[in-house]
């Protein structure tokens, strides 16, 4: 009982802090906007598919970046903890370890899922055909794909000592993770061939599975023959991978002092 | 009467240094234990063990009955920390901090409202508890964290360096406060600084530090008295000749330069001093200035260590800078 309580205040504490971030709520909002607008435009000029526009083909997979950006953002913030001395007063509570990931990744992963909700009425507002039903059924791929990316933030933030490295995470994990899912190009379909090298670290890239879920589920039949897996496929790889990712970011919690 | 804590030949090694060299310490239910010493005395590491935030390297310890190690969670919950550094969310309220606390140590929803109005209003911050933490000021924001410490009613309160860092007028303050909750919850408290007045003020008994081990271990009172009688302060043009004339002649072999002024430990200070004088005007020393004063906690120090407690803060040089300046006057 107490550790579900210690699990809530953590959450509430994230939630908190995101809501009291005024530029970045602000900033929310027009990063999608740039991508779709000015990317969507500029690249779609050569790009055919039957009953698709290239905006509307990359905005799941912008709403898959800023889930992302957000969540790797959100984990790292660990570091911040540690640096203000916030950590000690959770790390010496009675709270376990488990409990104390678990808060911090429930936190911070509402805090991606509120962002890329935003991302769904940003493309929305551009004029993006969205079926509401299908907008439902993203809901839960969104939650599934934020955990084992938050994940992947707090356990490397467990590791980290300084804010110095920050911009690391950036270069060698955001933008590979990102270029490297299918988000602004579709990986395969009737006259699609992509270099063998590229197609390859996508097949061993989480977040493709998590763009093509969202695509499947966004673009309906239209997207079928492009897919890279079946929804359900897409599903159970991701899954797999937030338990796996999650069981990694207890172990980092654990053995951080 | 069970001690709160006890120590056995608890050890703390980082490779061949010995931060912690086998302590052996038991803190006495309701009191306020001081741990005194120099930076790097190994205080902290002492206090981090007790708080099981650090494995000790060997030997044990109980708090409050619990294993540090063995039942670590135990320990946890029935002890208070308010850590040397800051460890609030500044972008949190300071009531929102405390419900942030009280989750945490598992104290019951229906008494959170009550126990933190009541720290609230405790450490005078009831008009400020739904400002952002950020807006606080240091003071404010150190008895808000030793508020914290209590909400979830510890039996034993560690503050490693409360007022470090704070002004003067805070300072006491938090000293007052750290008593009045001490009363008001009757817990047991263990104290570490390396600010002299501040664990003669609070504390009923002070174990000294140095290297890792106890020097010394009593209460401020009979600290003093085992310096018996008085500290002599001299500053002279000639201090190193004076010191040894003083030694030789008087008999006075408890003496030593501190930051550039001789300090002669004696018996009777009121009878010494006409002698000091006189010695020194048969050897053409030029005394500058004369002192007598009842000894504290900084004489305590230096006599058990040999070495004043503001040592190895570089202050030093600036007791050589002093002698050079009273030598070009």
């Amino acid at each position: 009982m107490s550790e579900i309580r210690g699990v809530y205040t953590l959450w509430l504490r994230e939630i908190k802090r995101f809501l009291r971030d005024r530029t970045r709520i602000i900033s929310m909002f027009i990063q999608p906007l740039l991508w779709l607008v000015i990317f969507g435009a500029g690249f779609g000029l050569r790009f055919e598919i039957p009953g698709l526009s290239y905006q509307k083909v990359i905005f799941p997979g912008i709403v898959a970046q800023t889930l992302l950006f957000t969540a790797m953002f959100m984990g790292i913030s660990v570091i911040w903890d540690k640096e203000f001395g916030f950590m000690k007063e959770i790390l010496v509570s009675p709270i376990s370890r488990f409990s104390i990931f678990i808060g911090k990744m429930l936190g911070d992963s509402t805090s991606a899922f509120i962002q890329g909700i935003i991302v769904f009425f940003v493309g929305i507002a551009l004029g993006i055909s969205i079926d509401p039903l299908s907008f439902l059924y993203a809901l839960p791929i969104m939650v599934l794909i934020t955990f084992g990316l938050v994940s992947i933030g707090l356990t490397i933030a467990s590791f980290m000592g300084s804010l110095e490295s920050f911009g690391a995470i950036q270069t060698f994990i955001n933008l590979p993770l990102f270029f490297l899912s299918g988000a602004l190009f579709p990986l395969r379909g009737p006259g699609i061939s992509l270099p063998s090298w590229l197609t390859t670290a996508a097949a061993w890239n989480p977040l493709t599975y998590g763009v093509d879920a969202l695509r499947n589920v966004v673009l309906g039949s239209a997207w079928t023959p492009l897919q890279v897996q079946p929804l359900w496929v897409d599903i159970g790889i991701i899954a797999l991978f937030d338990v796996i990712m999650m069981a990694v970011g207890t172990w980092a919690f654990s053995r951080m002092k | 009467m069970p001690h709160t804590i006890e120590t056995q030949q608890l050890t703390k090694t980082y490779g061949s240094l010995k931060a912690v060299d086998s302590l052996d310490i038991s803190v006495e239910s309701g009191e306020i234990f001081g741990l005194l010493g120099p930076n790097g005395a190994g205080k902290t590491t002492t206090v981090s063990m007790l708080c099981t935030i650090l494995k000790p390297t060997s030997g044990s310890a109980t708090v409050n009955g619990f294993d540090i190690v063995r039942e670590a969670n135990k320990v946890r919950k029935s002890i208070g920390i308010v850590f040397q550094e800051p460890s609030v969310d500044d972008r949190l309220t300071g009531r929102e901090n405390l419900y942030m606390h009280a989750n945490l140590y598992g104290v019951p929803a229906s008494e959170q409202k009550e126990r933190i109005n009541r720290i609230l209003k405790l450490v005078e911050l009831e008009d400020r508890a739904n400002d952002l933490l950020r807006t606080y000021s240091g003071g404010m924001r150190r008895r808000l964290e030793i508020g914290r410490g209590l909400i979830h009613y510890p039996k034993v309160l560690f503050l490693d360096e409360p007022t470090v860092g704070l002004d003067p007028q805070t300072r006491d303050h938090i000293w007052k406060y750290i008593k009045e909750l001490k009363e008001a919850h009757d817990i047991t408290v263990v104290l570490t600084t390396h600010y002299m007045d501040e664990a003669d003020r609070l504390s009923d008994r002070i174990a000294i530090m140095d290297h890792g081990k106890i020097v010394v271990l009593d209460s401020p009172s009979k600290l003093k008295e085992t310096l018996e009688g008085d500290v002599i302060t001299v500053t002279a043009n000639n201090i190193q000749t004076l010191s040894r004339l003083v030694n030789k002649l008087l008999g006075l072999n408890q003496n030593q330069i501190v930051d550039g002024a001789l300090e002669i430990t004696v018996r009777n200070g009121k009878a010494v001093m006409p002698r000091i004088m006189e010695l020194a005007t048969q050897n053409n020393i030029y005394v500058e200035s004369l002192l007598l004063r009842q000894p504290n906690l900084e004489d305590v120090f230096l006599h058990y260590t040999g070495k004043s407690i503001r040592q190895d803060s570089g202050k030093e040089l600036h007791g050589m800078a002093a002698i050079q300046r009273r030598a070009i006057k």
